[in-house]
């Protein structure tokens, strides 16, 4: 380290250096002046839509070692022009906030807590209950003998902030396989 | 969205838009720098309100009458458009001689029936030969003056809605009324356009429907519809929430709004008569075609012409099988298993408790989502646990919880609010046992494929049958864009087999080609994924045809033929869309034109053939079957052809235009947890005086499922309020910041204490009403950051009859100071005010929820409930009765 002199007194270093006033560049320690934005050490950036509400904001989703590290509104977007709401920017949050669930869990009948579940295990027996459902509460027709083909066993709600994709699926499983009370946020 | 820009008067009423859509309100502030004007009608004086040049205060769910006084003032003193009414809406057209108004009638249209509390729609039929009126040319008088014309109706309809009336009801001042009736009248016509834009503010009413229609009608009349800057904006508050009603996870529809067959409906051909005839004009004539692309997609080779293309493997509606229909199922142990994708019931759904009841009796339940939301942890930490109602060791049903992939973590499209389909790049892989729904819902499906394998039951067929492979990605996840490939469609024959469709004009009736949702034929033209074009912004013109791709066919505004006049010339330079251009014999503009594109102005249509070739050239509404936009809406609706204000069920207030009180047709549950106050239609209606309202805040979204598990919105919102005027906080002897207990005829939720002028008592006739907010974003549980109580908890299961979406925005209250008791003293304390009220079955049946009200369906739940679905919005109206078969359980 170079010995100092008196010219290396803050108050003499701010009032010779280009940031007189103290607000800049005179009071940045080394630490700050070595911080580069998340965006920068990226490993990469991929272009998405904000997931809350309809507006349909542009996101540029920064990434690191497999992990979101920063999202930012994307100035090209005509609806949004780079804006973006709190909630919007706050969605690196939704991604990494310490309450995000990533195990499956498991609660039995009359149990007074959660279980640990292989996932494999848990769509086998949930194909199980589906199937089991779907036949108990199945109706070939009604009172006067007409068709319905249905069942009334199994329902589902959601699908607003999902996919269309994932929509179509649903709706092209669920209605194959009889269930009717297939609903979504959009009823609410 | 941009378009907003555009406007010379921009009305926002039902919505705080600069709250619940901050960065779509950046475009209503770059309309105000143009020189426009912005209104603000709500309850509440919010943020939106702080933006407008004025606010008007409005009685909650009197939103018909405020708008019915301007179709009035608009009528009356000829300020209407009258080359654009005559040329594009239904006003010459004449109605049947069985037409009897809600004016004639008190409140009550022709046709209605008491014991099932439906209306037999044929008698708002066309007047006219039955082969016209199926071809959409109906009796016409195009001078207007028919006593049996729409106009002349309508001027009727409307001629009580007096300046007068709207002070008496909506409790808004003859000046603030003129100031919006003027500001309207002034920004529209040949020059000027007026946009209307409203939220849940509108569509969770009893009537909610009717209320958008009421703006619809007076854009009509404005020739505000088709044209930049116009139009009727619904402001949606989910991703995809557009995206999931055009490909619908909702029960009454299909993919393209194709509706599901009802009981009865076992001949193909009838059922897609039912939704648009051969010979009626416009787009909906070739349904058929667009059912057998969908269920070609669906069935594949398993789909022909020789078994109706797998029609028969659909199942059957007898009623309306709505989200609290399957609430009330569930309560009589009739539903074994519940999938939540990304759905917070417990929080977001009305009557929160009897939800919660509701999945206490399934057998099992699979929640998908990010976090441990209350929905998913009811049975441990729920408010009736709490009370002591329920008990983890006695409750029997299975939770499967499964993490969710967000959307980051996921390739896939969003269709926001005005149907643009925007795609997103994955970034990153979902965590540990986090997977995608897709990969959910396409693994569900193959194991149960697989296990149904050998069998011969002819009820497994449809799922054996089912096209159910997709090309998988390294991580065993189906690609998404192969779905969206899909639901775009393709050729299956002929030179172009394999290659998607550019439009749905290319789909067969032949079975030659496919596509799982026909409004969004084109999205992947050419084989490239256009919902992913990312041209700049700044780089295109004002409608960015090149970013996303807008269904359908890429359009941003819908029936823009209108906004050229009847030879084809824009209505002025200055809202210039799109015109015939006489020398290339074509329309072009701005924006993919909504018209045949070679189809001259003066073209008279061709009726013998019917479809878009029916059209004229003049017929600018290329859905309706007389290709003219409806005033006076004789199919579609089950609540009237025209909106008529009604109260909700618990109002105070007298219905000031009828004895008919509230909708006729609503839609109700029988059951001791779901009344409602008697309102003015009973004694003890008194017990519950005041208005409460729920409403979002920008840092919270819907039930907090994607909120309230994050560290900064948390803390930037972290209570749940109520907001209330120093007036009532005066008379209920509430402290600022203190606590406040709300309790309704469904349950006592407590909120924090926010004294603020924002709300304004309203004096209605003799009243003084004071209205209260909710925001309803908090819960009850133990794993979000923030919890509180949820506002949906006293909001009854009170539905449109048209949506049947739940009246959240108008319902009855009273406040005390202080927090709620815990425990069973909770229930004890709701009690006690039912019991000051009269709600006791026995005493008050006719009470909303009690056995005899209105709308709560036959007691003989096995009797057919007639019902005309929503569904055929456009279907061709005929003197014959329409009625379908339906029930509201």
């Amino acid at each position: 380290m170079a010995r100092l002199t008196f010219l290396d007194w803050p108050v003499l270093r701010q009032l010779r250096g280009a940031d007189p006033t103290g607000r800049g560049s005179a009071v940045t320690s080394a630490t700050t002046r070595e911080t580069v934005p998340r965006t920068v050490t990226a490993d990469g950036v991929v272009d998405s839509i904000c997931p809350y509400c309809a507006v349909g904001c542009g996101q540029r989703v920064f990434h690191k070692d497999g992990r979101v590290v920063q999202i930012e509104g994307n100035p090209d977007s005509p609806v949004s022009r780079g804006r973006l709401c709190p909630k919007g920017a706050a969605s690196q949050q939704l991604a990494n906030s310490y309450l995000r669930q990533t195990t499956v869990r498991y609660r039995p009948p009359y149990a007074t807590r959660w279980e640990d579940l292989e996932l494999d295990v848990a769509m086998d027996m949930i194909a199980d209950r589906f199937i089991e459902a779907r036949r108990a509460h199945w109706q070939d027709e009604d009172e006067q003998g007409r068709p319905l083909q249905r069942t009334m066993g199994i329902a589902s709600l959601g699908g607003a902030t999902i996919d269309n994709e994932e929509n179509y699926l649903i709706k092209k499983f669920f209605t194959a396989a009889g269930a009717i009370q297939i609903e979504n946020q959009a009823r609410i | 969205m941009q378009d907003f820009a555009n406007a010379d008067l921009i009305v926002i009423e039902g919505s705080n838009m600069a709250e619940a859509h901050p960065v779509a309100f950046q475009w209503v502030i770059e309309a105000k720098k143009r020189g426009a004007r912005v209104i603000h009608v709500d309850p509440r004086f919010t943020r939106t309100s702080a933006n407008a040049d004025r606010h008007i205060p409005i009685r909650a769910g009197t939103d018909i009458v405020l708008l019915g006084g301007v179709i009035r003032h608009v009528l009356d003193n000829e300020l209407f458009f009258k080359e654009y009414v005559q040329a594009y809406t239904n006003a010459s057209t004449i109605i049947s001689e069985q037409y009897a108004d809600a004016e004639d009638l008190d409140g009550l249209f022709s046709g209605y029936d008491q014991e099932t509390s439906t209306y037999d729609n044929s008698r708002w039929a066309y007047a006219g030969d039955p082969d016209d009126i199926a071809r959409g040319l109906p009796e016409r008088d195009e001078t207007l003056q028919h006593p049996r014309s729409v106009f002349q109706i309508l001027k009727r309809h409307y001629a009580r809605y007096t300046p007068q009336m709207v002070q008496d009801t909506c409790g808004i001042s003859p000046e603030d009324f003129a100031y919006l009736a003027t500001a309207i009248a002034e920004n529209s016509g040949r020059e000027r356009t007026t946009s209307f834009a409203y939220a849940l503010g509108w569509t969770q009413h009893q009537g909610g429907a009717q209320m958008i229609r009421t703006a619809g009608v007076l854009q009509l009349l404005m020739g505000n519809m088709g044209r930049p800057g116009g139009g009727v904006m619904a402001l949606r508050g989910h991703a995809t929430i557009q995206g999931s009603t055009d490909i619908p996870t909702l029960y009454h529809i299909l993919p393209g709004y194709l509706p599901m067959p009802k009981v009865g409906q076992d001949d193909f051909a009838e059922f897609t008569r039912a939704i648009g005839k051969k010979e009626q004009k416009g787009f909906w004539a070739n349904a058929d075609i667009y059912a057998i692309n969908l269920l070609k997609a669906w069935w594949g080779e398993n789909a022909t012409a020789e078994n109706d293309w797998g029609y028969h493997h659909l199942p059957k509606l007898t009623g309306a099988h709505g989200t609290y229909q399957t609430t009330m199922r569930m309560l009589e142990g009739g539903v074994d298993g519940y999938f939540l994708f990304g759905q917070n019931p417990a929080v977001g759904s009305a009557n929160g408790r009897l939800q919660r009841l509701a999945m206490s009796k399934l057998k099992w339940m699979v929640v998908r989502d990010f976090y441990m939301i209350e929905s998913a942890t009811w049975w441990r930490d729920g408010p009736e646990i709490e009370s002591g109602e329920l008990t983890s060791e006695e409750i029997a049903t299975e939770m499967f919880y499964l993490p969710a992939a967000n959307h980051t973590e996921k390739a896939g499209s969003f269709t926001q609010t005005q149907r643009m389909v925007q795609w997103r790049d994955q970034a990153v892989e979902p965590p540990g046992d986090a997977r995608s729904d897709l990969e959910f819902m396409y693994e569900l499906g193959r194991r149960i494929r697989e296990k149904l394998q050998d069998s011969t039951d002819p009820r497994d067929r449809p799922i054996l049958d089912l096209t159910w492979d997709y090309p998988l990605g390294e991580h065993g996840e189906p690609e998404a864009e192969a779905v969206l490939a899909e639901i775009n469609g393709r050729h299956l024959s002929g030179e172009r087999a394999g290659q998607p469709l550019s439009s749905f004009g290319e789909m067969r009736a032949d079975g030659s080609t496919d596509g799982g949702c026909w409004i969004y034929a084109g999205v992947f033209a050419d084989g490239v994924n256009q919902a992913r074009r990312r041209t700049p912004g700044q780089e295109q013109d004002e409608t960015a045809a090149d970013w996303g791709w807008a269904w359908p066919a890429n359009r941003r505004i819908l029936y823009n033929r209108a906004s050229a006049d009847p030879q084809g010339r824009p209505w002025s330079e200055r809202k210039k869309l799109v015109w015939w251009d006489e020398e290339a014999g074509s329309w072009t503009g701005h924006d993919v034109p909504d018209f045949p594109l070679t189809k001259r102005p003066d073209d008279p249509g061709d009726p013998s053939q019917g479809g878009a070739a029916a059209l004229a050239g003049t017929d600018a509404f290329t859905m309706q079957s007389d290709g003219r936009g409806w005033l006076f809406t004789p199919t579609g609706l089950v609540d009237g052809p025209l909106p008529t204000h009604y109260e909700s069920p618990e109002s105070n207030i007298p219905n000031p235009l009828y004895s008919q009180q509230s909708n006729p047709t609503r839609v109700t549950f029988r059951d001791e947890n779901n009344l409602s106050s008697p309102g003015a239609s009973g004694r003890g209606g008194e017990v519950y005086p005041y208005i409460f309202t729920t409403y979002r805040i920008t840092e919270h979204h819907t039930a907090g499922g994607m909120s309230r598990f994050l560290p900064y919105l948390s803390e930037l919102q972290p209570e749940m309020y109520c907001e209330v005027s120093p007036e009532l906080a005066e008379e209920v002897g509430l402290e600022p910041y203190g606590w406040a207990t709300i309790i309704s005829a469904r349950s006592a939720i407590e909120a924090k204490v926010l004294v603020t002028e924002r709300m304004k008592p309203l004096q209605v006739g003799e009243r003084t009403v004071h209205q209260i907010g909710l925001p309803f974003h908090w819960g009850r549980g133990t794993e979000a950051i923030v919890q509180g109580d949820g506002a949906n908890d006293l909001i009854g299961m009170n539905l449109d009859a048209n949506t049947q979406i739940q009246n959240s925005k108008n319902n009855s209250c009273t406040l005390i100071p202080g927090r709620r008791p815990r425990g069973p003293e909770r229930n004890e304390l709701v009690e006690a005010y039912r019991r000051r009220a009269g709600l006791i079955d026995a005493e008050h049946p006719a009470v909303d929820g009690a056995a005899g009200a209105p709308g709560a369906g036959p007691a003989d739940s096995e009797t057919p409930h007639h019902v005309r679905g929503p569904e055929e919005a456009s279907a061709a109206p005929t003197g014959e009765a329409s009625m379908k078969e339906m029930r509201n359980r």
